[in-house]
C-alpha cells in the first residue's frame, strides 16, 4: 500500500537550508549581456530615414523635427523591448543596452532622445 | 484572622494571574501566535522560501481587527456576532484544564478530560453555524463540509485520547499526568494512539491534508467566506489557540506533561522547568503537524471519511484493546 | 415532486481556481455536478483585427503576445506562414535555434502546469520546487534571448540571435540538473498517494468522446490518442531529431500528469540532440517587405495542443486577415463533457488538468440576451457604435 507524504525524506533537508530569495533591492542578480533593457541613441549616425518609426510595432519610436532634421524619439511609457528598431536601422544608430531599472513616477518621463 | 484573609486573597490574585494572564488569556494568546509564526516559517523554510516575520500574526490581527466589519444583508445577525465570541471563550475555556505548570492544572476534578474534549467540540460547531448562517452559498457549502468532517475525525480523536485514561485508569487529567510521570514505558504502549491522535488532530484544526471546508481554490474560504475584520481575527485567534490546546493535550496525556525526569527542590523551580518543557513538548507536536501540512496534497471529503471509518477508527479501537490488555494484565505495574 | 435540490454556482469570472477569468455556471445535486454552461470572451483583446492594421514585421510582436506561455509557437506559426507564401527557404542553423526555443518553452509550461496543478489540489510544496526549477529554464531563455516571455527571436527569414558555445555549455548543464529534478518529479507524481487519490479517476474523457469533441495535446493523448503535430507534420528541425510521443490510456487527470512529466524526459532528449549537432551557417536570410497575394496555414504543437494559424495576405505589407485557432479552445468542448458527474471538488483540478490558457483562447465574444436568449453578431463598425453608446448612457464622453 502506498503511504502519502512521499515527500518527507527531501523536505527535512531544506528546513536549515538558506532561501532562494533574492532578497531585492539589497541583493540584486546581474543580468546577462544580452538583456534588453533601455536603448541609446547615436545622434551622429542617424541618417533621418524614418524606418525604425516604421517598424516599430507600439508606436514608441516616432520622429519629430529637431534642430531642423527629422529625428526619432523613443517614449519609454510605449516600449515593448523588442529591439526591433535596432536591427531595422541601416547605420546602427540604435543601440540597446541592459539597463532595465526604469521604473518613474510620472508618465511621459522616460524619453530617449 | 487576619491571615487567613491573607490566605484567601492570596488565592484569588493566584487564580486571577492564572486565568487572565500565564497560562491564561494572554498567555494562551501569545503562545498561538507564536505558534501560527512557527507554523508559517518552517512551511516556508521547507519551500525555500524566506516566511514571515516573528510579529507578522501580530501584525495580522491588529490589521484584520481596524478593518470595517462587514455584516452581509442576507446574514442573521445574532448568529454571525455570536459565531466567533463562542469559539474564542470556548477554546479559552479549555486551556484551563490543561496541565501546564505541575502535573495538575488550576482545578482537576474526575472527569475534565471529558469537558475538555466537549469544549474543543464547541469551535467546530460554531464554524458550522457561522457558516450556515452567513447567507452566502459558498459559507453554507463550506459549513456543511464542516459538519461532514465533525463525523469523520471526531470519533478516532476521542477514542485516541481514551487510550492513557484506560491505561492510567482514571479519567483525571492531572492523575494520568502523575501516573505516566511514575510508570515510565507508558508511551511505548499508547504510541499507535498517539499517531492517531496527531492526524486527527490535524483534521480538527483543518489543516492540510484536511482543510477541506476552507479550500481555498475551490469553495473560496469556506465557512469564513463573509466574515472581515475583528470576528475574523477572533476565529483566527481561535484557530492558533485551539492548536495549542490540541497539542498541549496531545503533550499532557501522551508524551508525561510538564515533568521534569529529575526531582527540582525548590517547588518554584521545578514549576518554571515543567512549564518550559511542556512547551517544548507541545512546539514538537506543532512541529509534526506542520511536516504533514506540507508533504501532503488535500484530500476530497468522502475520501476522508473512508479513510476515517476504514483505518483510524479500527487503529483507535486496536489501540483501546492493547490499553484494556495492558492495564488488566499488569504489564505496567 | 422531486427531492434533489439543484444549486446553480458560479465559478468564474474572479474565483481562486482559475488563472484567468472565464465563467462556468455548474448547477450542482448534493456535490455532484450535473450540468454546465461555459461562458468565454472575458479577455478578448481584438488582436486578429488589430493585426490587420499593422504591417508584418511589427506583427511579429504582436502575435507574440496572444499568450504568455505558448508565445513562442504563436511566433513561429506567423513566420511560417508568411515564409510560405514568400516561398523563403531558411538556413539550417535558423530551424534548429526554432526548436530550441520551442523545446524550452514546453519545458518552462510542463514545469509551471505541475506547480499549478499542485497548488490546485493544495499542494503548495509541489508548487514551489517546480516553479524554482522553471527559474533554470527562465534563466537560460533570458541568457540567450534578452528576454525571460514574449522573446522576440523570430523575424521573417530566421532567428534574430544566435546561440554562442558558452550558452551551449551552459544550456547543456542546465539540462542535466533538469534531468535530476524530473526525475524526482517523476516519481512524486507517480506515486504519492494524495495525488493519486485526487487525480486518479477523475475528468474521464473515453477516446471515442475525446475524437468526437477534438481534444488536442496531452489531454487527447492521455485519453490513448496517438496525436502529435511534430511527429505528423513535421515544421522546424523536427524531422531530424529523435523523439517520442508518449500516451497513456487512463484518460483520466492522472493520465495527464503522467504525460507531461513523462514528455519532460522527452523534450531534454530533444534538446540534447540539438545541441550536439547543431549546424554551422547563417541565422537568418533577407525578406522582402511585401507579401504576394495567398494563404498559408501552419500548425504546430503548442505545450497544450495543437495551434492553427491562418494567414491571407493581398500584395501590401499588411495582412488581409488573420485567424488564430488556438489548442485550449479546442479543449474546451472536452472540458464541458468532463465537468458532467463530477465532484464540486474536482471542478478546479478538471479544468486545470487540460491546461487552459484562457488569453489565447478568447477569439470571439458572445453577448446573449438573458430573456430571450438570442445571440447577435457585431462586426467592427457596430462594435464601436455600440461602445460609444453603453459609454454615453453612463454619462461620459
Amino acid at each position: 500500500m502506498k503511504t502519502p507524504g512521499k515527500m518527507l525524506p527531501k523536505i527535512f533537508g531544506f528546513i536549515f537550508r538558506k532561501p532562494v530569495t533574492v532578497l531585492y533591492p539589497k541583493e540584486r542578480l546581474s543580468p546577462p549581456p544580452g538583456l534588453r533593457g533601455k536603448m541609446k541613441f547615436h545622434l551622429d549616425r542617424c541618417i533621418s530615414c524614418s524606418l525604425c518609426a516604421h517598424d516599430c510595432p507600439s508606436g514608441a519610436c516616432t520622429m519629430h523635427t529637431i534642430d531642423g532634421k527629422l529625428r526619432p524619439v523613443f517614449d519609454l511609457d510605449f516600449c515593448t523591448f523588442c529591439e526591433q528598431c535596432a536591427e531595422t536601422c541601416p547605420k546602427d544608430a540604435i543601440e540597446m543596452t541592459t539597463e532595465y531599472e526604469l521604473a518613474h513616477y510620472k508618465r511621459g518621463e522616460a524619453i530617449v532622445k | 484572622m487576619v491571615r487567613e484573609e491573607g490566605v484567601e486573597v492570596m488565592d484569588l490574585l493566584l487564580s486571577l494571574i492564572y486565568l487572565l494572564i500565564f497560562p491564561g488569556f494572554l498567555f494562551i494568546l501569545a503562545f498561538g501566535l507564536f505558534a501560527e509564526y512557527m507554523d508559517r516559517k518552517i512551511y516556508a523554510r521547507i519551500q525555500r522560501r524566506v516566511g514571515p516575520p516573528l510579529l507578522q500574526p501580530l501584525a495580522d490581527v491588529i490589521k484584520l481587527s481596524a478593518k470595517e466589519d462587514v455584516t452581509p444583508e442576507k446574514a442573521d445577525k445574532f448568529m454571525f456576532t455570536a459565531m466567533p465570541i463562542i469559539t474564542l471563550a470556548a477554546v479559552m475555556t479549555s486551556f484551563l484544564y490543561i496541565p501546564i505548570v505541575a502535573s495538575s492544572a488550576l482545578h482537576n476534578f474526575e472527569g475534565d478530560l471529558i469537558v475538555v474534549l466537549y469544549l474543543l467540540l464547541i469551535p467546530t460547531l460554531a464554524l458550522f453555524l457561522g457558516g450556515w448562517y452567513s447567507g452566502s452559498v459558498f459559507g453554507v457549502k463550506g459549513g456543511i463540509r464542516v459538519a461532514t468532517l465533525l463525523f469523520s475525525y471526531e470519533v478516532p480523536f476521542f477514542l485516541a485520547l481514551l487510550a492513557p485514561a484506560l491505561v492510567a485508569g482514571t479519567w483525571n487529567m492531572a492523575r494520568i499526568v502523575t501516573f505516566q510521570n511514575g510508570h515510565l514505558p507508558a508511551l511505548t504502549i499508547t504510541i499507535l494512539g498517539f499517531i492517531i491522535a496527531i492526524i486527527s488532530l490535524q483534521g480538527k484544526l483543518e489543516r492540510l491534508p484536511f482543510d477541506i471546508p476552507e479550500a481555498e481554490t475551490e469553495i473560496v474560504a469556506g465557512p469564513l467566506v463573509e466574515y472581515s475584520g475583528r470576528r475574523l481575527a477572533f476565529f483566527r485567534i481561535a484557530r492558533d489557540a485551539e492548536m495549542v490546546v490540541g497539542a498541549g493535550l496531545i503533550a499532557a496525556l501522551f508524551l508525561g506533561g510538564p515533568s521534569p525526569l529529575f526531582s527540582i527542590t525548590p517547588i518554584y523551580l521545578s514549576w518554571i522547568v515543567g512549564a518550559v518543557i511542556f512547551l517544548l513538548k507541545t512546539l514538537l507536536i506543532i512541529f509534526l503537524l506542520i511536516l504533514m501540512k506540507s508533504a501532503v496534497a488535500r484530500i476530497r471529503v468522502d475520501q476522508m471519511v473512508v479513510l476515517a471509518y476504514k483505518w483510524l477508527i479500527p487503529l483507535a479501537l486496536l489501540q483501546m484493546l492493547i490499553a484494556i490488555l495492558a492495564r488488566s494484565g499488569g504489564w505496567l505495574l | 415532486m422531486p427531492l434533489t435540490n439543484k444549486v446553480k454556482i458560479p465559478i468564474g469570472p474572479q474565483h481562486p481556481a482559475l488563472k484567468e477569468p472565464e465563467n462556468f455556471t455548474i448547477t450542482l445535486d448534493g456535490e455532484t455536478v450535473v450540468d454546465v454552461d461555459i461562458r468565454i470572451g472575458y479577455v478578448h483583446r481584438g488582436i486578429e483585427k488589430l493585426m490587420e492594421t499593422r504591417n508584418y514585421i511589427q506583427n511579429l510582436y504582436l502575435v507574440e503576445r496572444i499568450c504568455g506561455i505558448c508565445s513562442y509557437t504563436h511566433t513561429v506559426n506567423y513566420v511560417q506562414n508568411v515564409e510560405e507564401i514568400l516561398n523563403l527557404k531558411i538556413p539550417q542553423r535558423a530551424e534548429y535555434i526554432r526548436t530550441l526555443f520551442l523545446e524550452l518553452e514546453r519545458l518552462h509550461s510542463h514545469l509551471l502546469w505541475l506547480g499549478v496543478a499542485g497548488h490546485e489540489i493544495g499542494f503548495d510544496t509541489l508548487f514551489m520546487y517546480t516553479w524554482q526549477d522553471r527559474e533554470v529554464v527562465q534563466d537560460l531563455l533570458e541568457m540567450i534571448s534578452g528576454n525571460r516571455v514574449n522573446y522576440a527571436m523570430n523575424t521573417i527569414g530566421g532567428v534574430r540571435r544566435d546561440v554562442s558555445d558558452e550558452q551551449r555549455k551552459k544550456i547543456m548543464e542546465a539540462m542535466d540538473y533538469l534531468e535530476k529534478r524530473s526525475q524526482y518529479y517523476k516519481e512524486v507524481a507517480v506515486n504519492e498517494k494524495t495525488i493519486l487519490l485526487r487525480s486518479e479517476g477523475v475528468g474521464i474523457l473515453k477516446p471515442q468522446v475525446a475524437l468526437k469533441l477534438a481534444a488536442v495535446g496531452p489531454t487527447a493523448r492521455a485519453s490513448g490518442i496517438n496525436v502529435d503535430i511534430r511527429r505528423d507534420d513535421p515544421y522546424a528541425s523536427y524531422a531530424e531529431t529523435p523523439f517520442e510521443v508518449i500516451t497513456t490510456d487512463t484518460c483520466d487527470v492522472f493520465g495527464r500528469v503522467v504525460v507531461r512529466v513523462l514528455e519532460l524526459f522527452e523534450i531534454i532528449k530533444i534538446i540534447r540532440h540539438l545541441m550536439n549537432n547543431l549546424p554551422s551557417g547563417d541565422i537568418k536570410i533577407k525578406a522582402p517587405r511585401k507579401v504576394p497575394e495567398g494563404e498559408a496555414i501552419s500548425h504546430t504543437e503548442a505545450p497544450r495542443g495543437e495551434d492553427l494559424h491562418y494567414l491571407h495576405s493581398n500584395g501590401t505589407d499588411k495582412p488581409d486577415r488573420y485567424k488564430v485557432r488556438t489548442p485550449t479552445m479546442a479543449n474546451m468542448p472536452s472540458v464541458a463533457e468532463m465537468l458532467k458527474g463530477a465532484y464540486l471538488a474536482d471542478v478546479p483540478i478538471i479544468v486545470a488538468g487540460i491546461d487552459p490558457c484562457m488569453g489565447c483562447m478568447d477569439r470571439v465574444l458572445v453577448l446573449k440576451d438573458e430573456k430571450d436568449d438570442s445571440g447577435q453578431i457585431l462586426d467592427m463598425e457596430n462594435l464601436r457604435r455600440y461602445g460609444i453608446k453603453w459609454y454615453e448612457r453612463k454619462g461620459w464622453k
